[in-house]
């Protein structure tokens, strides 16, 4: 499968993303993106709503599918190829803003069946890696509760050990905090910024702009479907270049 | 602050002690019986009733003849049960060789047996259904014999209650599986399987159950070669099984309407493969939601169960009704359809206190 990749005279990256266009019947989502996340780097999106944020991050792994340009995730292009597809979502995890816990499994059930049903994991040594993931975002307690029964916060928890039992090499976050009571953020972005510090390679759509600077290796600004700017925190914040993006962040810091 | 807050709390609790609730409102019953002109009315007209349905209970109770071994007896005015009793066998087994009813009792036996130890969902996976094939067959095979020194009984003899719980439960667990095809066909995004799911559902439920049962029982051996003769009662419980099928159908797919689409997506950026995904998040959530549709599909299928009559197969009405045709008897129609009514409302009422049961047990869930 990985014969599939294509001699590359860049340097490798985790994603890269050329020229990528989409559109929703004639509404124009996506105008020619272009986007490369280095391994390891943690890129933050943000943008007002109707940007395309979510929909760019949700072409990463085929939930979404782009009409023109072209994604490839660890050497691996995205195209038509369900094995490619496939082979994509084993390396990527993906967090949502509704978390998209199956509720009539436990918290154990949802880390565990997954790995049971994707790679055919033995469900005892299916349900070790959940306990341990569990741990990881401190709800071990939690295991054998239905997801109805948790916070949001402590449900997000649990989506983000969900997605980490795959092992995966990327994670995508989109929105993971925006629908969740404002004392329940932090626990989140927390337990984010833990994974960041271990070198996971990130694409965060938020607008906690705390975390965006202390997380983040880049921040990017989109707007009508485009990235307008992207650029190093300290100088989005500081000094942003665009009138679009100075616009925005007057309305969203203060 | 600390030893500060403490003590307001502490003082506040001493000025606003816990007193005990106020004692219940009791209101007079007289009050209650005809305390305004509405109540007063209802009161009047559940009087009204219930002296009008006094012959009925006399007639049921006060002059009923309970036992008797003579017919004539019964012939005073009164409720005849001693009729019931004298043909319990026959509204129960119908036509089924009387040396030989042990095996349907016995057959009835293990269904219940089976199904006592199908109810709780914690047993559900693919050892039950394994048990059920099982358990059918050897239902099915009490029910034949022809082997093992069990004499033959064509399905021509069989009769009573036994057809029609085998009627219901074989209809309905046949047809579930059908119309989880039916359901995920009709919202599936390739043309052929929709058309197809829409078409034969909309075919079946646009056709009375009764027009079916005549098409399977009169026209298709016209239809068929005349070598392929298939059994009357298979060929009624095919019927039952298909029109099964279309309205379970319908109800599973309003219970796939409303997993919300993020389900899928989660599935699908786990890596878990559509099919698996299908089996394992979508359709059992499905499920769960309309449990009480699905109980009214089922209650509705085993009631009508009892319209194989038209079609000539015994089931337990024809045998009531059958047995109230017998001249020795002063024609107790009456009381062989309430004794009959009164068997379908206890399979009825078992129907629904189960589901009842069962959506507790996922409401104890409590998920949103």
């Amino acid at each position: 499968m990985m014969s599939a990749e294509k001699p590359s005279n860049r340097e490798p990256s985790a994603i890269a993303i050329r020229n990528l266009d989409k559109w929703y019947g004639t509404y124009h989502a996506l105008r020619n993106v272009t986007l490369s996340v280095k391994p390891g780097e943690r890129i933050v999106i943000c943008g007002p709503s109707g940007s395309g944020k979510s929909t760019l991050i949700r072409c990463v792994n085929h939930l979404e599918e782009h009409q023109q340009g072209e994604i490839v995730v660890n050497g691996v292009t995205l195209n038509d190829s369900l094995k490619n597809i496939d082979a994509i979502r084993r390396d990527v995890g993906m967090v949502f803003q509704h978390f998209n816990l199956f509720p009539h499994l436990t918290v154990l059930e949802n880390c565990a069946l997954p790995q049971i049903l994707s790679r055919g994991t033995p469900r005892k040594l299916a349900e070790e890696r959940g306990m341990q993931l569990l741990e990881r975002v401190r709800i071990p307690e939690q295991a054998l509760k239905y997801p109805g029964q948790l916070s949001g916060g402590q449900q997000q928890r649990v989506a983000i050990a969900r997605a980490l039992c795959m092992s995966p090499k990327i994670m995508l976050f989109d929105e993971p905090t925006s629908a969740l009571d404002p004392e329940m953020v932090k626990e989140v972005l927390d337990t984010m910024v833990a994974l960041a510090e271990e070198g996971m390679t990130m694409i965060v759509v938020t607008h906690e702009m705390g975390f965006a600077r202390r997380v983040a290796d880049r921040v990017v600004f989109m707007d009508r479907g485009a990235i307008v700017e992207s650029s190093a925190p300290d100088a989005f914040f500081d000094a942003p270049t665009h009138e679009r993006t100075k616009s925005f962040l007057s309305q969203i810091v203060h | 602050m600390t030893s500060l807050s403490i003590s307001h709390g502490h003082v506040a609790a001493d000025m606003l002690p816990a007193r005990e609730a106020p004692p219940i409102k009791r209101v007079p019953i007289v009050k209650m019986l005809f305390g305004d002109v509405m109540s007063a009315a209802l009161t009047a007209g559940a009087l009204v009733t219930v002296l009008a349905l006094m012959p009925a209970l006399k007639w049921g109770f006060v002059d009923a003849t309970w036992a008797t071994a003579d017919p004539a007896a019964c012939r005073a005015g009164g409720a005849c049960w001693a009729f019931i009793g004298a043909k319990l066998r026959f509204i129960l087994f119908g036509l089924y060789p009387p040396e030989e009813q042990w095996r349907p009792m016995m057959m009835m036996g293990l269904m219940v047996l089976m199904v006592l130890v199908s109810l709780s969902p914690a047993l559900w996976g693919r050892k039950l259904v394994t048990a059920w094939l099982a358990g059918v067959a050897m239902m099915l095979g009490l029910m034949w014999g022809g082997f093992a020194g069990l004499p033959f009984v064509p399905t021509s003899q069989w009769g009573g209650l036994p057809v029609t719980l085998l009627l219901a439960l074989l209809s309905l667990g046949c047809g579930f599986p059908f119309a989880v095809f039916l359901a995920l066909g009709r919202r599936s995004s390739l043309p052929i399987p929709r058309f197809l799911s829409v078409g034969l559902i909309e075919t079946i439920r646009g056709l009375p159950l009764v027009g079916l049962l005549f098409v399977a029982s009169i026209l298709l051996p016209l239809l068929l070669p005349p070598t392929w003769t298939i059994d009357k009662l298979g060929r009624t419980f095919a019927a039952l099984t298909v029109f099964a099928a279309a309205y379970l159908a319908e109800v599973i797919r309003g219970g796939l309407q409303a997993i919300p689409s993020g389900q899928v997506e989660a599935a699908k950026a786990l890596g878990i493969p559509h099919w698996k995904a299908i089996q394992h998040i979508v359709m059992p959530q499905a499920i769960q939601k309309v449990i009480p549709p699905l109980t009214n599909t089922a209650i509705v299928m085993v009631k009508n169960t009892s319209l194989v009559m038209i079609v000539g197969v015994f089931d337990m009405l024809s045998a009531g009704r059958s047995a109230a045709m017998d001249p020795v008897w002063p024609a107790p129609y009456r009381e062989a359809y309430l004794f009959v009514g009164l068997i379908y409302f206890a399979l009825c009422v078992a129907i629904a206190y189960y589901a009842r049961w069962l959506e507790l047990r996922v409401k104890a869930k409590d998920y949103r």
